[in-house]
């Protein structure tokens, strides 16, 4: 499907002490179904804002938001967040916290043990039968994060939505899950769209990466096709003449084009 | 009352607590091998490898100040009732204590029972306000805390009612009841109210955003939201509400009975004035010390024990 999430003229303003606050101006994007796509840009760029808009947390002041062709008019399990800070319930341990979700979306129409199936199957794909029964206290900030992302996954979402989910990770555990979420993605053929200020991560996991002006009155400055084969291999593209020009062509609009806007911002 | 400073301070316990785990378990690896070692390192105690003799000091580390504290201050009672005088020492108020506790249940009609019933009676009366103010506090507290406009409404009269001291209630309590018992009760459930609504009502408040956001996520039913994630979420600040409470309904009883009569330990305080027993009165100060000591204990045990499970 071409145009399986599009964004017409979308704005957001937001009322705030000092007046309004123009967070996001004229964004249009159309989303494929399958399709990877990253947003990127300087922090307070408002590239959070645009997931929750699509996520539905939040409504657009101006334009509208469809996902096949329905408008977006809240938040709901078919677009699954995935929360930059993982966002498990404490009390709840791991197998809890998926089943949660599981038992929502999938509750009214099938039995208990197809649920519990669902639930530890969702928690295997990311790797985590050993850690099910623990509580989010007793494993560590990676594996959260695993755990939140099967939550995602397990509902089966038409959109999986990522805030910046590897964001408070050290360096080997990022590079660890974006390998195990590539591969993910291309088991389940999710539609993605994943916030994020890393550029490697960007160019190595996307289709499309979406590069956003500097706030305030943000919007789209470019968009960039990733045309990298897949499955895609970190080292081996490392040395890629193309992946190193996508690579070159995001750094570029971050640190050239929109870098004046930051220095006139500080 | 405290109410809001000592919210405040439990509140802010947890998050930071919780700050620390997280920021140690994000350093460890995610090996699971390694994670394994980990907690053997956490939960293997440090005890049976310290020799005893520092364990012998640490054991005086802990006992040993509070223990001197009382024998100073049962010194320095000691020094200053020496002259005689119409406070008695501590060797007659020991006396009197064990010949009343070698009895504490007898039953001399109405007015003349053991120290045993006295406590017990007035045990029940906070008991029985305290219990009606938790089921209709702890509700209205949530009530409160999820809707803005209610809370608009209601928080002044909340404001203007709290300062009022319990007692104030009590002529209108026994104007509405005609006997002093329940008028006692009806005190204690005023007193001990405020704190658990504002207690409640503040938790709610502060469920953090993102617990809430995954419920809109997963768009789950209002019942759900309520037992997954509010309940054990407000939890930590009920249980501070009840300890409050029970603290503030273990001081209010004893003025009150001393107004009502019948059985408790506030009459008999001011029954053995009356006979001027001043022993008993002594007696009485430490066991309603006493006592209060064990429920605000005994309630600090079952909040950690429940937030420890469900954190």
């Amino acid at each position: 499907m071409e145009k399986f999430v599009q964004i017409q003229s979308v704005g957001q303003t937001f009322d705030t002490k000092k007046g309004k606050f123009v967070a996001l101006r004229d964004i249009h994007l159309n989303i494929k179904q399958g399709e990877f796509v990253a947003l990127i840009g300087h922090s307070g760029c408002g590239k959070s804002t645009l997931l929750n808009l699509i996520a539905g947390l939040t409504k657009p002041t101006d334009g509208v938001l469809l996902l096949e062709d329905r408008e977006i008019a809240g938040p709901g399990p078919e677009r699954a967040v995935v929360f930059q800070n993982h966002s498990l319930l404490p009390w709840l341990t791991c197998f809890e916290n998926v089943y949660l979700a599981v038992e929502r979306v999938f509750g009214t129409k099938e039995g208990k043990p197809k649920l519990r199936e669902r639930t530890a199957a969702a928690i295997s794909l990311v790797g985590l039968d050993h850690a099910s029964s623990k509580y989010p206290h007793e494993i560590s900030g990676g594996m959260k994060q695993r755990v939140g992302i099967a939550r995602a996954l397990s509902m089966e979402p038409k959109v999986l939505l990522m805030d910046e989910p590897f964001g408070a990770l050290d360096a080997l555990t990022r590079a660890k899950l974006q390998d195990e979420l590539m591969r993910i993605c291309e088991a389940t053929k999710a539609t993605t769209v994943m916030v994020t200020h890393d550029v490697d991560e960007a160019v190595l996991l996307s289709d499309k990466i979406v590069m956003m002006t500097n706030g305030p009155a943000a919007t789209i400055g470019e968009v960039l096709d990733v045309k990298l084969p897949r499955p895609r291999h970190r080292l081996t593209l490392a040395h890629d003449p193309d992946y190193i020009g996508y690579r070159a062509a995001v750094l570029e609009f971050l640190y050239e084009k929109q870098a004046h806007v930051e220095k006139q911002a500080a | 009352m405290s109410a809001l400073t000592m919210n405040v301070e439990f509140g802010a316990k947890i998050p930071v607590d919780r700050g620390i785990e997280q920021v140690a378990v994000v350093e460890a690896t995610v090996a699971p091998a390694k994670e394994k070692k980990m907690e053997k390192i956490v939960t293997v105690p440090a005890e049976p490898g310290t020799p005893f003799s520092e364990r012998l000091a640490g054991f005086g580390r802990a006992v040993l100040p509070p223990l001197l504290g009382m024998v100073i201050l049962i010194g320095i009672w000691y020094i200053a009732t020496m002259k005689g005088g119409s406070i008695p020492g501590p060797l007659q108020t020991w006396d009197a204590a064990t010949a009343l506790f070698a009895d504490p249940f007898y039953q001399n009609g109405p007015n003349d029972q053991g120290i045993g019933w006295n406590i017990l009676s007035s045990l029940q009366r906070v008991g029985i306000g305290f219990g009606f103010a938790a089921v209709v506090g702890i509700p209205l507290g949530f009530i409160l805390g999820r809707s803005a406009f209610l809370s608009a409404m209601i928080n002044p009269i909340i404001s203007l009612l709290r300062p009022v001291s319990p007692l104030a209630w009590l002529p209108i309590g026994l104007l509405v009841f005609k006997r002093a018992d329940p008028a006692a009760t009806y005190t204690i459930f005023i007193c001990s109210i405020w704190p658990m609504i504002m207690n409640t009502a503040q938790g709610v408040q502060r469920v953090p955003q993102d617990y809430l956001n995954v419920a809109r996520v997963l768009a789950l039913s209002e019942w759900k939201v309520v037992t997954k994630i509010l309940l054990p979420a407000v939890l930590p600040y009920i249980l501070t509400g009840i300890r409050l409470s029970i603290g503030t309904a273990w001081l209010v009883i004893v003025a009150a009975e001393m107004l009502t009569g019948g059985v408790g330990i506030g009459f008999w305080v001011w029954d053995e004035w009356n006979n001027l027993k001043v022993e008993h009165i002594i007696i009485a100060i430490f066991v309603i010390g006493i006592v209060g000591l064990i429920l605000e204990q005994s309630l600090i045990l079952l909040a950690r024990k429940l937030t420890k499970e469900s954190s």
